[in-house]
């Protein structure tokens, strides 16, 4: 088991920081999904192709690898597909599909994935996907697929024909939704649905974001609290802060430990994925959000305004830990995991 | 000897001499003691320390290894660990030559036993508020006063014992450190019984009780430095054995609990993945940490967060365990009564969590310190202990 990072995970961690600060920074988050970040990013950074297979163009690296970069634009709050897409390319690594894997990894491609299972005719398919995540955004749609042969992964285009899409109004401002219905659209099936193992792998790819936007809720108050003055003394004097902030530390030490491990299970020992991915979702997912919650709080008043960053992390956090169904499924999954 | 060598040596002493049963502190120390001789005599005692005072002079590497070999047994050295990981090494790190030839082979090799006595009645948490005193007599000191929370005190043949030596100055700027005979002539040990019903702790009388000056460790007035030196030491050694010991004998764990609680219920069930995710993500924190360390990375007061979840853990689990069993875990026999009554301890031996979280806050988070009202007053206009 893994849970330490290597030299070149720090390092990979050290350029996604660097290059976020510079081309992402908090003010621009709001503004939303800006193409020319998202180019470099993949361009300069090659974080698309991440986990794609060399053989398909990408970097051939790990679920270890991307939740480094995952943590970085979590903390960013980085708006767009970035997570959609890596979710995409997660599910088709499992289901290698050429075409998308090589578009995604060479940045000309972004994608998105939904759980829905439509009908498939053999060329087309119809139905309403009520939420999809970054739907506005993404180029390629891959859903599963009934048709005579059983289920399929099958690729749509968005802008395609028989698409329409509706922008969704979000509760997190940096991050989008859309419904998409779909009527006689044509889809590419890619290969058969796997079994299983998309799910899990979408889990420990959110629990690595999750990290990074707790990392960042947590980093930001640390620093008010060490600047804000009230009755004489700087508020992370009082016990009363001080105290909230050593338990917050406390679940970002559990999570980061969480995330290393499902990530590692991921990439070195299967066996371990599904237990470990249900425990980083039912884990990390509550800690980011009462992080989140609680890094919003102490910030008093200011922390409650429009203006101030504090209600992005908690949106975020409230959004990523619904993401993926209500936090029961994670905790019905580990019973049954456990065998209880 | 190369590392994999030292290993399979380890392994090999360690099948051979590790007991097999525990040993009952009612046999006497005799066979702890001889074991601890054995294990000395072996070159497992004192691994890393200087050859000069009796030690193995290797690396942590081989003690590394040592431990790891040694988790698979429960080795009875126990009644030692005070010495081996507090008070030994503020010897080895503050004491004098002398003290150094005196003390550490006999410590190594479970000759001579070591208790700790920093705390008081009125100075816990804040230690070095403590009251006991030593007055200078020619060549002596004379001590009076009280200690308690000592542990193995009543086995023990020497005690590192803080005192206050004088009172017009600031409270951390007028400590002694010594080393005291506790079979001496006035030093009264007493068990202190615990709410347990265990008696691990005494509380130590000191009846005007003479060391000698050779017996100070450290300048006089300069023993605050040296307690932070053992402190330092304790907070080593707790965080090294956190999160090593199985759950196999904890009865508020899942795997107890499942057997004696019913699982068909969604309420035990979710209950119990709570309890799962709870230990895991502790757990998985000390492994990481011991990963760091094995990476040369200090965990320094990180390991106070673990402590602090440890203990809230701890809590935790007796808690939910004696509500999933129900009335009979109210029985004083039953293995969750036990948990319930011993789970306090663990939030308060070795640091309060208010103190874990003070420790966490200041030096892991950088956040600014409380504004100390006691830093500057000398000692004899200062409040301490319990003011009615």
């Amino acid at each position: 088991m893994k849970l330490v990072l290597s030299q070149e995970q720090q390092e990979l961690r050290e350029a996604v920081r660097a290059f976020l600060s510079s081309a992402s920074p908090l003010p621009k988050a709001r503004q939303g999904y800006d193409r020319q970040v998202y180019a470099r990013l993949n361009g300069e950074l090659g974080l698309s192709g991440l986990v794609v297979p060399e053989e398909y163009g990408g970097a051939g690296a790990g679920l270890s690898e991307l939740a480094v970069a995952l943590e970085e634009t979590g903390a960013a709050l980085l708006p767009g597909p970035f997570l959609s897409t890596a979710f995409t390319a997660l599910a088709l690594t499992l289901a290698p599909d050429k075409e998308l894997l090589s578009g995604i990894a060479e940045g000309r491609v972004t994608a998105t994935i939904d759980g829905t299972e439509l009908p498939f005719d053999g060329t087309t398919v119809s139905g309403t996907l009520a939420r999809v995540l970054s739907g506005m955004d993404a180029d390629v749609l891959v859903v599963p697929a009934r048709g005579a042969g059983g289920v399929s992964m099958a690729a749509v285009d968005l802008a395609g024909p028989g698409v329409t899409r509706t922008e969704l109004e979000t509760l997190d401002l940096t991050r989008g939704q859309a419904q998409v219905v779909l009527d006689g659209a044509p889809a590419r099936v890619l290969g058969p649905a796997p079994e299983t193992g998309i799910f899990d792998r979408l889990c420990v790819a959110l629990a690595a974001e999750q990290l990074g936007v707790m990392r960042a809720a947590l980093d930001s108050i640390v620093a008010y609290a060490k600047i804000r003055v009230a009755f004489g003394r700087y508020i992370g004097s009082y016990q009363g802060v001080k105290h909230k902030l050593a338990d917050m530390h406390g679940k970002l030490e559990q999570a980061e430990s969480i995330v290393r491990y499902a990530a590692w299970a991921a990439d070195e020992s299967p066996g371990e994925l599904p237990e470990a991915a249900a425990l980083a979702q039912a884990y990390v997912g509550r800690a980011c959000f009462e992080v989140a919650r609680d890094h919003l709080l102490l910030h008093g008043g200011i922390g409650y305004t429009w203006e101030h960053d504090a209600h992005l992390f908690y949106k975020r956090a409230k959004a990523d830990e619904v993401l993926l169904g209500p936090p029961r499924v994670h905790r019905v999954r580990l019973a049954q995991l456990l065998e209880l | 000897m190369n590392l994999a060598d030292y290993r399979r040596a380890a392994r090999t002493w360690l099948r051979e001499n590790a007991p097999s049963d525990d040993y009952q502190e009612a046999d006497g120390l005799t066979r702890v003691k001889e074991f601890m001789a054995a294990l000395y005599d072996a070159g497992y005692s004192g691994i890393t320390w200087s050859k000069q005072w009796g030690g193995q002079g290797l690396t942590q590497a081989e003690e590394r290894v040592f431990d790891e070999e040694a988790r698979h047994y429960t080795l009875p050295t126990q009644v030692f660990s005070i010495g081996l990981g507090m008070t030994g090494p503020t010897i080895v790190d503050r004491g004098t030559d002398a003290q150094r030839e005196r003390f550490l082979r006999p410590l190594l090799r479970g000759e001579e036993i070591w208790c700790q006595l920093f705390s008081e009645p009125g100075a816990g948490s804040d230690v070095a508020s403590l009251q006991t005193k030593a007055v200078r007599d020619g060549d002596h000191w004379i001590i009076n006063g009280q200690k308690v929370w000592t542990t193995v005190a009543h086995h023990a043949d020497w005690g590192l014992l803080l005192t206050r030596t004088d009172v017009e100055v600031p409270k951390h700027k007028g400590l002694t450190m010594f080393v005291i005979d506790m079979r001496h002539p006035g030093v009264t040990v007493r068990p202190l019984r615990d709410m347990s019903g265990r008696s691990n702790f005494n509380e130590i009388f000191f009846d005007n009780v003479p060391i000698p000056d050779e017996h100070r460790v450290g300048e006089v007035n300069d023993g605050w430095s040296v307690a932070v030196t053992t402190l330092l030491h304790e907070r080593l050694s707790i965080s090294a054995g956190v999160g090593m010991g199985g759950q196999k004998d904890n009865p508020a764990s899942v795997a107890a609990l499942r057997e004696v609680v019913d699982t068909t219920d969604p309420l035990v069930r979710d209950e119990l993945v709570e309890l799962h995710i709870r230990s895991r993500a502790l757990a998985l924190f000390n492994q990481r940490l011991a990963q760091e360390a094995k990476a040369g990375i200090f965990p320094g007061a990180r390991g106070s967060a673990a402590k602090l979840l440890l203990a809230e853990l701890a809590l935790y689990q007796a808690d939910t365990g004696t509500r999933l069993v129900g009335p009979e875990a109210a029985l004083a026999d039953h293995p969750l009564a036990r948990a319930i009554s011993l789970a306090p301890g663990m939030a308060l031996g070795g640091g309060t969590n208010e103190i874990m979280r003070n420790i966490v806050g200041d030096r892991v988070l950088g956040l600014p310190p409380e504004p100390r009202v006691d830093k500057t007053v000398p000692f004899k206009d200062l409040k301490v202990g319990t003011q009615g």
